[in-house]
């Protein structure tokens, strides 16, 4: 409630860099545990990552990044005070995310179906680092789809934003900040696919 | 509007001036130095519940009180002690407390670069410290695993494991949001002329703090969350009959858990590197040596957790390169006493409780310190690994060094966050039984670690006896010594007389306002023209 107000773009874009530092290294926690297991069991990733389908890999690939241009050409277009533009390309990018998801949701109930999955009776009878390819496999990736949804429900809220003009030409650094967070999870998405559907 | 005064003075920050007044003033503010207060109020509180617990496990070593706690109930006491004392106190203690308060103040700034965000923090605090409070009364029963969590025994066991460890996720998130907010404030806020090495040292303390909080808190965030999906999906990745690998969640536990050490420690060092020129009256020895320092334990403090697992079973050489790297953290630690000790040799020393505290704690800390290098030696670890004398040392550190800094603080600022001085005498006759009793107890700890006795053992075989209960005497003098500090505080916030706006005779930002400080700190905000410690006496030596 203090009286001033207090407006810094440039300190809110330093926060927001700052909290995808930490966003990277809550995945680097979990990169380091892969270089370690997969140093140590190559042939069993090996084996695990011809049970994914990379074909759908790489087309989600193709959604994701796709859905970030959309959302950089959004900024553009608010910059530029096109709100219907801006509006259109923001959900553009909802629906490419959404579309990534329901492909992640496939490919996970096809694994399900296969009693690929934590625990299961089939995975119990394969080799163990079998089994830790596939603990890795759905706690990043699954990781990565609870930041899937954050940031399409983030973006949801910025288009709400943009309809109601308080995000504008003058004003768009929560945008901006929203986009970030939107290309880390492309990001990280880059890296999950070659260390699991391109490994064998 | 006609007071007698040429100016009105501002209202102070404790004055509702919203349109929300009491508690839901308090609840819903954003003001710095009010969330630095609410953090002061939960933490004393968790704070003495720990004290609590701890009291109790000394008594169980006294046999004769053994009716009272089951084995069992001594596990879980010991778990919940360290989770209260290190997520709810000593890690988030300085920086949340006095960090808030003081850092925008000390830079010259009306606030905090993202005040919502501040007062989310202190709402996530929370959440995790009722989290943790429900992780005892639910499921199977508090948690028994110690405050390390170590698996595959905290995969296994009963207890109700996944919601202590869900609470210190959440506490991380208040950690690490705090430090986003610190590096922006530093980075953005501070006033015009306040050059980064014109600023006090507290906020270099804060700075290297923050990145630490930035850095490490995600890796613990991410391992106990395996954890977590460990007990309910049983994903493997620590459960070596599904391949995977305990010892990984000891790495991924202690990447973060000992940088979290210098989380706690570094802020102390800032706050006593404030308290002695103040005491001294003279600048601060070695500016830039100790502002560096910070910055290299922030550093060297994050390649050395892997001395906490020097029997753990790694290979010959990580030993070596880890207990090397050890060693060499204690160099900046060093540099640091050093340069205190020479800041009091020929400064007109005027002696308060805040000094008197402030010694303590260098003293304290060059025990904890000293044992701590004599740890880092592979040989002597391996025989004093996991035994009394560990707890001894880190108590040192965390309590005799963190939570005498803590103390020395809270002295130093009180006139300045509440405008009301304390009793000096009392504190005075609070520090002899602490003192006595602390080294009773910790010291006692150390002996017995030497002759053998493991930690966390409930019972302890006759030749132990003795030490065992002079620490268990050592404690009641402690816990007597802190209810007298304690105490008088909160006599003094009721109670005590009015204080000046600069007490002790203070040259950083915060004695140059009121006492209490207004809600926006500064009237105009001030231009930097010199360095933070600049006594008058010191210009023409």
């Amino acid at each position: 409630m203090s009286g001033h107000v207090h407006r810094d773009d440039l300190g809110s874009r330093l926060g927001m860099w700052l909290f995808l530092v930490t966003e990277m290294v809550l995945f680097g926690g979990l990169f380091i545990g892969y270089s370690y297991m997969r140093y140590r069991y190559p042939a069993e990733f090996h084996h695990g990552g011809m049970e994914l389908n990379a074909t759908l890999g790489v087309i989600n690939t193709l959604v994701l990044l796709t859905s970030s241009l959309t959302v950089v050409l959004s900024i553009v277009a608010v910059q530029r005070a096109e709100k219907q533009r801006a509006m259109a390309l923001l959900s553009t990018t909802l629906g490419l995310g959404l579309t990534f998801l329901v492909i992640k949701g496939f490919e996970w109930s096809a694994k399900f179906h296969h009693g690929l999955y934590p625990n299961s009776a089939h995975l119990a009878t394969l080799p163990p680092g079998e089994q830790v390819f596939f603990g890795l496999y759905f706690t990043m990736t699954g990781l990565h789809g609870v930041h899937v949804i954050a940031g399409l429900s983030v973006l949801s809220v910025m288009l709400w934003w943009v309809a109601t003009d308080r995000i504008r030409q003058d004003r768009y650094i929560h945008l901006e900040n929203s986009g970030l967070y939107w290309h880390l999870v492309d990001v990280i998405w880059i890296f999950l696919l070659p260390l699991f559907y391109l490994a064998a | 509007m006609s007071g007698t005064h040429a100016t009105t003075p501002e209202p102070s920050y404790l004055v509702d001036t919203g349109t929300r007044t009491g508690v839901m003033a308090w609840l819903t503010t954003t003001d710095h130095k009010r969330i630095g207060l609410l953090y002061l109020y939960s933490m004393m509180t968790f704070f003495f519940v720990g004290v609590g617990i701890g009291l109790v496990m000394r008594l169980v070593q006294l046999t004769t009180f053994q009716k009272l706690v089951t084995a069992q109930t001594y596990n879980a006491m010991f778990t919940v002690h360290g989770v209260i004392m290190i997520f709810l106190f000593v890690v988030p203690g300085l920086p949340a407390i006095f960090g808030n308060f003081f850092l925008p103040i000390l830079i010259g700034a009306k606030d905090v670069s993202f005040p919502r965000l501040n007062l989310a923090s202190w709402y996530f605090f929370i959440a995790g410290a009722i989290l943790a409070v429900l992780s005892l009364f639910t499921g199977g029963g508090a948690p028994d695993t110690g405050w390390t969590f170590y698996a595959p025994f905290s995969l296994k066991t009963g207890t109700n494991v996944s919601l202590a460890v869900f609470a210190a996720f959440v506490l991380g998130f208040s950690s690490m949001l705090t430090g986003i907010n610190f590096i922006t404030t530093i980075h953005r806020m501070r006033a015009p002329g306040m050059h980064w090495f014109r600023m006090p040292l507290m906020c270099w303390a804060l700075y290297s703090t923050a990145w630490i909080q930035l850095l490490a808190t995600p890796i613990v965030a991410i391992t106990l969350l395996l954890v977590i999906l460990e007990r309910f999906f049983g994903i493997g990745i620590f459960d070596p009959a599904k391949g995977g690998d305990p010892l990984l969640y000891q790495h991924l536990f202690w990447i973060y858990s000992h940088p979290a050490v210098y989380i706690m420690i570094l802020p102390a060092m800032g706050a006593i590197s404030e308290i002695l020129p103040t005491f001294a009256k003279r600048p601060i020895f070695g500016y830039k040596a100790i502002a560096f320092s910070s910055m290299s334990i922030a550093g060297v403090g994050s390649l050395v957790w892997a001395h906490h697992m020097f029997t753990s079973g790694m290979s010959g050489m990580a030993l070596m390169i880890f207990s090397l790297l050890t060693m060499v953290v204690a160099v900046p630690s060093a540099i640091k006493v050093f340069n205190w000790v020479s800041t009091l040799y020929k400064g007109s020393i005027d002696f308060q409780p805040p000094l008197l505290f402030a010694l303590t704690f260098i003293f304290l800390f060059c025990i904890g310190g000293l044992t701590g290098v004599m740890q880092g030696a592979l040989a002597i670890n391996v025989h004093i690994h996991d035994t009394y004398f560990i707890v001894g040392h880190f108590h040192y550190v965390m309590f005799g060094g963190t939570g005498m800094a803590l103390f020395a603080a809270l002295l130093y600022w009180f006139p300045k966050m509440f405008g009301k001085m304390y009793s000096k005498k009392a504190i005075y006759a609070s520090w002899f039984p602490m003192f006595i009793g602390f080294n009773m107890l910790y010291f006692g700890m150390m002996i017995l670690g030497m002759m053998g006795m493991p930690r966390r053992y409930y019972v302890h075989l006759p030749q132990f006896h003795t030490m065992h209960v002079i620490a268990t005497v050592g404690s009641w003098f402690l816990v007597l010594g802190l209810v007298i500090f304690f105490a008088t505080l909160i006599y003094a916030t009721f109670k005590g007389e009015k204080a000046e706006d600069n007490p002790w005779g203070g040259v950083t930002l915060e004695w140059t306002i009121p006492s209490p400080p207004p809600l926006e700190n500064f009237d105009v905000i001030p231009t930097i023209t010199r360095g933070p410690y600049h006594f008058e006496q010191e210009e023409h030596p």
